[in-house]
């Protein structure tokens, strides 16, 4: 009996590689970036080094946050586990380097959307996850509550490698007031010089701030000015060059707040499969072969919101829920009042 | 032919594996970077830079060119470096004589001095520097003034600016007097070596660096005020001085920590330089008759320095390249200003690394072949 059992597993394996091999679709054989993510086991991620609701580790190094559930769906979609993700956090010096060099596959680390970001260095922007605007942070104590009261002299704090250094720069100007912009390489400096009164003013994306407001020695004395100075839609960003793996990226967001607007969340999806609308029949892939596009089965969406919920639920964990921004403000979806609107899965 | 194959070839081995290995990377960054749709070029040092920087020392806003913002970065990086090692050189010499001084207090002190700052990482004594004066220094509004004019707050340092009024003339003065000392040191030379006489060389050069910028205040029509900070309302809680000369606080605790770290080093190799002379030289010299100044000036220094300068060049050099430190806590140096944000902004990696990694290279060779001529020039010259 046991003779035989070796025989029959190394059939299996052949099997299987057999298998593996008729089943690789031509998506996949294009798509560079996908086969190697297959092989490795796990999908490459780039973070932040630390934003709350964002891309943040605790002490036991898990990873949470909406960026941070962007990878794990692509993980689900195309790996079967939103926990095969392998997390590297970068400054924002080092994020689009690591990402054209090749040592990341998907950048998703509150990035802002620009025409030449987007144009001139290798990288494709597949979306938009978090609509913000830069503003300001200033001690409550100051008594300042706009930006309307700035004066000559004024030195901020921010981040350098940017956009922020660049707003800062076109808002100043346009108000005509001199200011001492001060830059640090890290966000935890920049909140460190802050909070020591180094600085009038914190200035980064509104997000951040409500972030970093929670990391202050006492942040009840700090207030985000009302003014929003500046467009920052951040979202998710590949490597130039392979438009699978681009296309995979951006369903696999998209997939997440499309199944919000359909009611369907990590508990109900598999009962979804039996509704009688087909849009939704198709985001849990009881309808339609929306995954062969990719080379991807066809319950890769349903893998998503199983494992990592759809958006509302990953804003709520994430942002909602841990103080950061309880209301969604424009991030809400466009059948509410906001500006979330992803083109139909079909 | 004095060449032998032996020697030929493997020299010729190494020649070969170096052009093959920087061809090889470079061949492969090429084919990436054309895969990644990048385009490599120097181009982007004209266009407008649209970032704006602290601190600098030639004008410059977001409207001028990169290539500007580079000079300001490299600028910045060069004032922070000269400042650092004159203070480390004049405070190294202090504490390492002191470390061979017989009183015990002294001599105990320089060591602790030198075995603790040493023994820190200096980029922990930058943060160290940074945020514990940070936290330390008053708000501008609570400052005390030093002398009435200086304000050491949390915002910088705030000294009177100098208005002068026909500053060439003073300038001048100043140069005059430089060459008049020049020229009278050449001549003390010679007379000394043709006739043996010896001209107080020291005391004429202090009196004509006093005498002649004096002299052009008096009948030269310069003049000169001070601009003192004055203290300006921005918010409720918040201020800042206006007018004078203001020093950031990322400049301050950047030297400081640098010139105290490296000072520790010089220390030691004054230390050893002085150490390294015998004890007969002095011995010697006292003995034909010289003063303990001359033995100093005339025997020992002229030993100890051949001893000293070439390990303190390295701490020179240390120095300069440690300044990079500098984007932990927001100095604009050259590493923030231009390997930072204009690397981030245009995303030319490449360039803007191998233009930095470049300037490095010329600054510290600068150095280098300065202290080499210094070194030759104090040399045993042998006849």
């Amino acid at each position: 009996m046991f003779k035989y059992l070796k025989q029959l597993t190394s059939l299996v394996a052949m099997v299987a590689v057999l298998f593996t091999f008729t089943t690789e679709s031509m998506a996949a054989k294009k798509s560079k970036t996908l086969k190697n993510t297959q092989k490795k086991g796990f999908v490459r991620c780039g973070v932040s080094q630390g934003l709350p609701g964002f891309s943040n580790a605790d002490a036991a190094g898990n990873w949470t946050g909406i960026d941070v559930d962007v990878c794990r769906a692509v993980a689900a979609a195309v790996l079967g586990d939103a926990n095969k993700v392998k997390f590297t956090p970068l400054s924002a010096k080092e994020r689009f380097t690591a990402l054209t060099s090749g040592e990341i596959d998907i950048l998703s680390r509150n990035t802002t959307w620009t025409l030449s970001r987007d144009a001139d260095i290798g990288l494709t922007f597949v979306g938009v996850n978090f609509y913000d605007g830069q503003g300001f942070m200033v001690r409550k104590s100051s008594g300042i509550t706009s930006t309307s009261q700035f004066k000559d002299g004024i030195s901020a704090c921010t981040n350098i490698g940017t956009t922020t250094e660049l707003n800062m720069r076109d808002f100043f100007n346009s108000k005509g007031i001199k200011y001492e912009p001060v830059a640090f390489e890290k966000a935890d400096e920049v909140v460190a010089a802050y909070d020591a009164g180094r600085c009038d003013t914190y200035t980064t994306d509104k997000s951040g701030l409500a972030a970093q407001r929670t990391k202050m020695s006492n942040p009840d004395e700090h207030i985000v000015l009302p003014e929003t100075v500046s467009k920052e839609p951040l979202g998710p960003v590949v490597r130039q060059g392979d438009s699978v793996w681009e296309d995979i990226v951006r369903w696999s967001l998209n997939t997440m707040i499309e199944a919000e607007e359909y009611g369907i969340t990590s508990a109900n999806a598999d009962m979804m499969k039996t509704s009688d609308n087909p849009a939704i029949k198709r985001l849990v892939g009881a309808e339609g072969e929306l995954g062969a596009a990719f080379g991807l089965d066809n319950d890769w969406s349903l893998r998503i919101i199983k494992q990592v919920g759809n958006y509302g639920e990953s804003y709520k964990r994430n942002i909602a829920d841990t103080g950061i921004l309880p209301d969604r403000g424009p991030n809400e979806l466009w059948t509410k009042g906001g500006i979330l609107y992803v083109p139909p899965a079909r | 032919m004095n060449f032998k194959l032996k020697d030929i070839v493997p020299q010729l081995i190494t020649v070969t594996a170096v052009v093959l290995v920087f061809g090889f990377f470079t061949y492969n960054a090429q084919i990436n970077m054309e895969n990644r749709g990048i385009d490599f070029g120097y181009g982007f040092l004209s266009q407008e830079s649209s970032f704006d920087v602290q601190f600098s020392l030639i004008e410059y806003d977001g409207s001028h060119s990169y290539f500007r913002a580079y000079l300001v970065g490299l600028l910045n990086t060069i004032l922070v470096s000269v400042i650092g090692i004159i203070i480390a050189t004049i405070l190294g010499v202090i504490v390492g004589v002191a470390r061979l001084s017989p009183n015990y207090l002294i001599n105990k002190f320089a060591a602790f001095y030198v075995e603790f700052f040493r023994n820190i990482p200096l980029l922990l004594q930058i943060f160290f520097w940074y945020f514990a004066a940070l936290r330390a220094l008053p708000l501008p509004q609570d400052a005390e003034a030093i002398f009435g004019v200086f304000f050491l707050t949390i915002k910088g340092l705030y000294v009177p600016a100098f208005i002068w009024q026909n500053f060439s003339v003073f300038f001048y003065s100043i140069v005059a007097a430089i060459i008049a000392i020049i020229v009278i040191r050449i001549h003390a030379k010679r007379v000394q070596e043709n006739q043996g006489k010896q001209i107080p060389v020291f005391l004429i050069s202090i009196g004509l660096i006093f005498i002649l910028p004096l002299l052009s205040f008096l009948i030269g029509g310069v003049g000169i005020s001070f601009e003192v900070p004055v203290l300006k309302q921005l918010a409720t809680t918040s201020f800042i001085y206006e007018g004078g000369v203001s020093l950031p606080p990322e400049l301050i605790a950047l030297t400081l920590s640098l010139s105290l770290y490296t000072a520790t080093f010089i220390a030691e190799c004054v230390r050893a330089g002085i150490q390294g002379v015998g004890k007969g030289q002095k011995e010697a010299a006292a003995s034909i008759g010289l003063t303990p100044n001359q033995v100093l000036k005339l025997v020992i220094m002229p030993q100890a320095l051949r001893i000293i300068i070439p390990p303190t060049t390295n701490q020179y050099l240390n120095l300069t390249k440690n300044s990079s430190l500098a984007a932990a806590i927001a100095y604009p140096d050259l590493v923030l200003v231009f390997a930072g944000t204009a690397l981030m902004q245009t995303g030319k990696a490449i360039e803007i690394v191998s233009i930095t990694m470049f300037t490095y290279l010329t600054l510290s060779i600068s150095i280098s072949l300065l202290m080499n001529w210094y070194n030759k020039k104090i040399a045993i010259q042998e006849k």
